[in-house]
């Protein structure tokens, strides 16, 4: 099982690479999809069948979304040389982070675990060096105290329903944002008078 | 494929049968979110993807006269408004979203007090806002390019409003 | 094993980053903002995960203290669940700047954005 997250996994770093790389960006949109596609896989194998079926739609959605962008215009992206500093500076930091990552995780700590707990047993079981949070309690209570038999329903509508309602205010927030900035449609069928936006008010 | 016309009838027959399916079976996720895998915000995608099928099919001039804008905008804000409400009826009991509704047996639709008409809600804020995102999208008609294509710009005259 | 998985997981991060920082189109720069949302879905959804363990349903026929020995953390999955809706609501914002720039400049190159924003 856990060769074939690690396998998984490795499929979406490629892919995402691919995505990032791709001279075509249909190409890069479709590299993308992939990706989001296995990233949906892993979520079914990691018991998690929530997110598998949000990923897979949410997915297909986002995939829709870009490809309109794509469209637009069928250019492939310049071959303009790389920049080397940026591409440096992003390396550099991103060795400086593996090392933390691997620090965290427990590569360096000679047998012990990090403070991430190894794959595997996850906080609630108690194993790790941190005391079990509210998960166990989340488990145990959530069919008595609020009647669900699916406790990440419970837990995101009953227990932490302050956040869904935060959560629900970001995605008002964002398709509001996403209103405005496609608004100004309607002032483009004047005549060619003023240029975009009407530098004297037009 | 010209955006404003729609696709082949071949599509279009298709997404007439289609599309009321995929309304039914989001819908069916959002309000069994409670006894299976699912829940308000995965059924409000399905319904915005089955939005997006009848808008990519049928083109936009057909759709927005179908799916109006200011109904996606009204049932967003009900949507949210239907939550809020939600939480603040919670209040008759004890504070700010306490499950007042009764508990019931397990496995039953109408068990877990409020979290099943929560799901509703989500789902009607969810789908419509995403709706109403994909056809302001797919109605946005390129006006006139600011700057030619070359690089040079038309006529640029002190400032330039963004 | 287990290592291998997470420091995977940091690598795709760290691609995502890449893209954000170092690239001149933007609908890669959208693409990276993407990788880099998967990736931070994937970590978290990863830490909670138990060996041999079941989703955390309840099924018909056990009681909820046989279910807690043998389900995975239910917290975790529902911190991504939202993320992952909030991560469309944000593509669908980034999908209509990148459409109202090209429809402004022409292109999607951010370099000759720079050169023609005057």
């Amino acid at each position: 099982m856990e060769l074939l997250i690690v396998t998984l996994i490795g499929l979406m770093l490629i892919a995402a690479l691919a995505a990032v790389e791709a001279r075509d960006l249909l190409s890069s949109v479709i590299c993308l999809g992939a990706a989001g596609f296995s990233l949906s896989v892993i979520d079914l194998l990691v018991g998690a069948p929530d997110l598998a079926l949000t990923q897979v739609v949410v997915e297909v959605v986002a995939l829709v979304l870009l490809i309109r962008v794509v469209v637009t215009r069928r250019d492939t992206s310049s071959s303009a040389p790389r920049d080397a500093l940026r591409t440096g500076a992003v390396l550099l930091a991103g060795g400086v982070l593996l090392v933390a990552a691997a620090f965290s995780v427990g590569v360096f700590a000679a047998g012990k675990a990090g403070v991430i707990p190894p794959f595997g047993q996850p906080l609630l079981a108690g194993k790790g060096p941190v005391a079990p949070g509210v998960s166990k309690d989340y488990l145990g209570k959530a069919a008595d105290e609020t009647g669900a038999a699916n406790v990440v329903t419970a837990v995101l509508l009953d227990y932490r329903a302050y956040d869904t309602l935060g959560e629900a205010t970001v995605i008002f927030a964002s398709i509001i944002g996403t209103y405005a900035i496609l608004r100004h449609v309607g002032r483009r069928e004047a005549p060619a008078d003023a240029p975009a936006g009407g530098a004297k008010g037009g | 494929m010209p955006p404003e016309e729609g696709m082949t009838p071949i599509v279009r027959n298709t997404t007439r049968l289609v599309s009321g399916f995929i309304v039914v079976f989001g819908t069916y996720i959002a309000l069994t979110g409670h006894l299976g895998p699912g829940g308000g915000f995965a059924g409000g995608v399905i319904l915005a993807a089955a939005g997006a099928l009848v808008v990519l099919s049928f083109g936009r001039r057909v759709s927005s006269s179908l799916i109006t804008e200011p109904t996606c905008h009204v049932a967003d804000a009900a949507g949210a408004a239907g939550f809020l409400a939600l939480a603040m009826l919670g209040y008759m009991v004890g504070g700010f979203f306490v499950n007042f509704l009764p508990v019931g047996r397990l496995h039953r639709l109408d068990s877990a007090g409020i979290i099943p008409l929560a799901n509703l809600a989500i789902l009607v804020k969810v789908g419509a806002g995403l709706v109403g995102a994909f056809l302001a999208l797919s109605a946005f008609r390129p006006g006139r390019r600011s700057v030619l294509d070359d690089g040079t710009a038309d006529g640029r005259d002190g400032r330039r409003e963004i | 094993m287990s290592m291998a998985i997470y420091l995977l997981t940091f690598g795709l991060l760290i691609v995502g980053i890449y893209a954000v920082v170092a690239k001149k189109n933007v609908v890669k720069i959208i693409v990276g903002v993407l990788i880099i949302d998967y990736a931070v879905n994937l970590l978290l959804v990863l830490v909670g995960y138990r060996t041999g363990g079941q989703a955390p349903i309840q099924a018909a026929d056990e009681t909820a203290a046989q279910m807690a020995t043998v389900a995975v953390d239910p917290l975790p999955q529902a911190m991504v669940l939202t993320s992952i809706v909030i991560g469309l609501a944000l593509t669908a914002l980034m999908v209509a700047m990148a459409i109202r720039l090209h429809e402004k400049y022409g292109t999607f190159d951010m370099d000759r954005i720079r050169q023609l924003r005057g």
